[in-house]
């Protein structure tokens, strides 16, 4: 590999490991409150893609404003998804709430093929997203610096919500032990709406960026980016906030080096990255950043 | 509240699956010309996932023909509809339950060889004969005396691509692209492959080629090493979906080498989500409406244009064609026994379809032309017809 396909495969790399990132953040910031695999995070953020597309072609809007209504729909899906499927369950076990989040994903899946249809759909993409940038023979599109800067500018802002403010310092509480929390005065259920509605808008987002890149939209394409930011998420340490941006980064570089160095292993891109998680569970359980806490069943 | 939402739940649950379960069309038994006996047509499709649009345009064309010739020996046919989902586990199930619980007569279908290919044990077993519309691996039929089809095959439409590339495009190395989760994909390559070397002469004449899987959305680094080559031509057989995708990141990569494909290609969707990139791409396929070959074409394409105020795609003329095959096959046997209708169905020689003339040959695969179309603003363009090798 010489170093111009050398860069040219980073650029791919950065590319597919910031769309990862960015799902894996609200992935693991709703685990990291609520210590709840959420499942449904790739069909909500199917719902967010099939919302933009809708805004744009049905109802004609600018892509900005058909963005931030695909933004808002979603995050009132997401709450609906939590108030239906998580909130009735709340005092079970985790074991119950983990099976009704799987419910809840096949649910919105299958309704998404009734109501969407099953024939892929096209997101029109935006200029300022599809421009091509030559340096030197390196080619770039220009989402490629879009989305790590959406990515980052994500990552802060969430960073301070939960560090620097009083809502944040909620959510820490409830992630600690909601009992104690609830005791404390805390509206428990408004700050688990909050987290979701949070989570919600970061699908949402990853999944616009991820139409624009890959602008061919069906009612099954979060399962496999959803399975994939699971991963990402435990690399990085699941509950981590800047892990799961890290974890994204390196299963990005990874799925793309494979190719480029071993073509012939193309076909086993998927099963690689599920490798990788059986290879961190085994080894370092807690992930990159994660630290050791004891299980709260 | 918690009651109410629920059971809104429940309600939707049950509702979806009652959604999913299979169609049946055309089933008034008491229509007019006094047919009171029905004769079931199974036809399998994807109907959702990565192949609808093909399973689509076939049943498009499968319910026309059915339209225009609902009956039979004074039987009525009705068309039991199975979504076989893109997927090959799918595929199977969904046979199994138009044979054993539909207990259909004939099977058409399906888009997608892979698909085919996981029916057909099933229809050779169970002995029901099974028409494919357009699947063209050769696999499909061989060895298989249950399923037929009404389309060319692999090996020919290889040969027609490689030609189109070294004598058309002029090119002297080629690279590929194979979904390497396609029966279709790999097979097609193959063919592709020994034709281009053999016309060129020149045993390196492929210089590369790269893998993807059904379902991948990233081609990023496949195209790099690509685009490292440099090759005059890349045969990318595929998926729609994944092509289209596959073609406007190589675009954006800064890859200008023209791009050549299969007859999969020729569906909405590869120029919706190719949109400008996929300008100039060319690829093989059955028929053209520009120029209509048999006196069923005409019947075929007046009635197509009248309901659907569009062109039909060439796979919606093999699932008509599909349909008349088996209606030939049942008219002539004067039975509603499977095995009696197959046995038929092998002579068919000589059969006046929308798409051309239908004789199957002892494979039971059908000889027939190819035609070249290329994307020329936004649309599909005839090119030209290439005839079978005799």
């Amino acid at each position: 590999m010489d170093l111009e396909l050398f860069l040219q495969q980073l650029a791919n790399a950065i590319s597919l490991g910031s769309l990862y990132a960015l799902l894996a953040i609200g992935y693991t910031m709703v685990y990291g409150i609520l210590r709840l695999i959420n499942f449904a995070h790739g069909d909500i953020f199917m719902f967010g893609t099939y919302m933009a597309f809708y805004m744009m072609t049905s109802f004609m809007l600018p892509w900005g404003a058909a963005f931030f209504i695909a933004i808002i729909l979603t995050i009132a899906f997401g709450v609906l998804v939590e108030k239906a499927a998580y909130k009735p369950l709340r005092n079970s076990p985790r074991m119950s709430i983990m099976i009704s989040a799987i419910g809840a994903s096949f649910l919105i899946e299958n309704l998404a093929i009734v109501v969407f249809g099953g024939r892929p759909k096209s997101l029109p993409v935006p200029d300022l997203f599809n421009r091509i940038i030559h340096i030197g023979n390196v080619s770039v599109v220009s989402i490629t610096f879009i989305t790590p800067i959406i990515t980052m500018v994500a990552l802060a802002v969430l960073m301070f919500i939960v560090n620097k403010t009083k809502t944040g310092m909620a959510m820490r509480a409830v992630s600690k032990d909601y009992e104690a929390a609830r005791l404390m005065g805390i509206d428990v259920n408004f700050i688990i709406t909050f987290t979701f509605a949070i989570g919600s808008a970061l699908a949402a987002i990853g999944g616009i960026m991820w139409g624009l890149k890959y602008p061919s939209l069906l009612p099954l394409m979060g399962v496999m980016p959803g399975l994939k930011c699971f991963i990402a998420a435990v690399i990085g340490g699941i509950g981590d906030i800047r892990g799961a941006v890290i974890g994204g980064f390196i299963l990005g570089l990874i799925e793309i080096m494979l190719i480029a160095v071993f073509p012939e292993l193309t076909g086993y891109r998927d099963a690689f990255a599920f490798v990788l998680l059986i290879v961190i569970l085994l080894v370092k359980p807690t992930g990159i950043m994660g630290k050791n806490i004891a299980e709260k069943v | 509240m918690k009651k109410v939402i629920s059971m809104l739940m429940l309600g939707i649950m049950l509702f979806s699956v009652a959604c999913s379960g299979p169609k049946e069309e055309g089933g008034d038994t008491t229509a007019e010309g006094g047919a009171t006996e029905v004769i079931k047509i199974g036809v399998f499709e994807p109907m959702t996932g990565a192949n609808a649009a093909g399973g689509e345009m076939e049943v498009e064309g499968i319910r026309l023909a059915n339209e225009l010739y609902p009956e039979v020996n004074g039987m009525k046919i009705e068309l039991v509809i199975a979504d076989n989902k893109s997927d090959k586990v799918e595929a199977a199930n969904a046979a199994v339950m138009l044979i054993d619980k539909e207990k259909v007569n004939a099977i058409i279908g399906s888009w997608g060889s892979s698909l085919s290919m996981a029916a057909g044990p099933i229809v050779l077993e169970k002995q029901i004969p099974t028409v494919g519309a357009s699947c063209t691996n050769p696999l499909v039929t061989i060895g298989n005396e249950y399923y037929q089809r009404v389309c060319f095959i692999d090996s020919f439409q290889g040969t027609v691509m490689a030609k189109y590339a070294f004598e058309t495009l002029g090119a002297k190395k080629a690279a590929i692209i194979q979904e390497i989760s396609s029966d279709y994909s790999v097979g097609l390559v193959k063919y592709f492959n020994d034709a281009f070397i053999e016309l060129t002469g020149d045993a390196d004449a492929i210089i590369g080629t790269a893998n993807y899987s059904t379902g991948d959305q990233d081609f990023s680094a496949q195209l790099s090493n690509i685009k490292q080559l440099n090759p005059d031509v890349i045969f990318a057989p595929g998926n729609y979906t994944e092509s289209a995708l596959l073609i406007k990141q190589a675009r954006e990569l800064g890859i200008t080498t023209p791009f050549i494909g299969g007859d999969t290609w020729e569906a909405p969707e590869f120029l919706e989500i190719g949109g400008d990139a996929v300008e100039g791409a060319a690829f093989s396929t059955f028929f053209t409406s520009d120029v209509p070959i048999t006196k069923e074409s005409e019947t075929f394409l007046n009635a197509y244009r009248a309901k659907y105020d569009k062109e039909p795609a060439s796979v919606t003329a093999l699932g008509y064609d599909a349909y008349l095959v088996i209606l030939d096959a049942i008219k002539r046997s004067g039975s509603t026994n499977p095995v009696e209708i197959q046995k038929a169905l092998a002579t068919t020689t000589d059969f006046e379809g929308a798409a051309g003339m239908i004789t199957l040959d002892e494979n039971g695969d059908a000889v027939k032309s190819a035609v070249i179309k290329k994307v020329e603003g936004g649309l599909f363009k005839y090119m030209t017809t290439v005839e079978p090798i005799k």
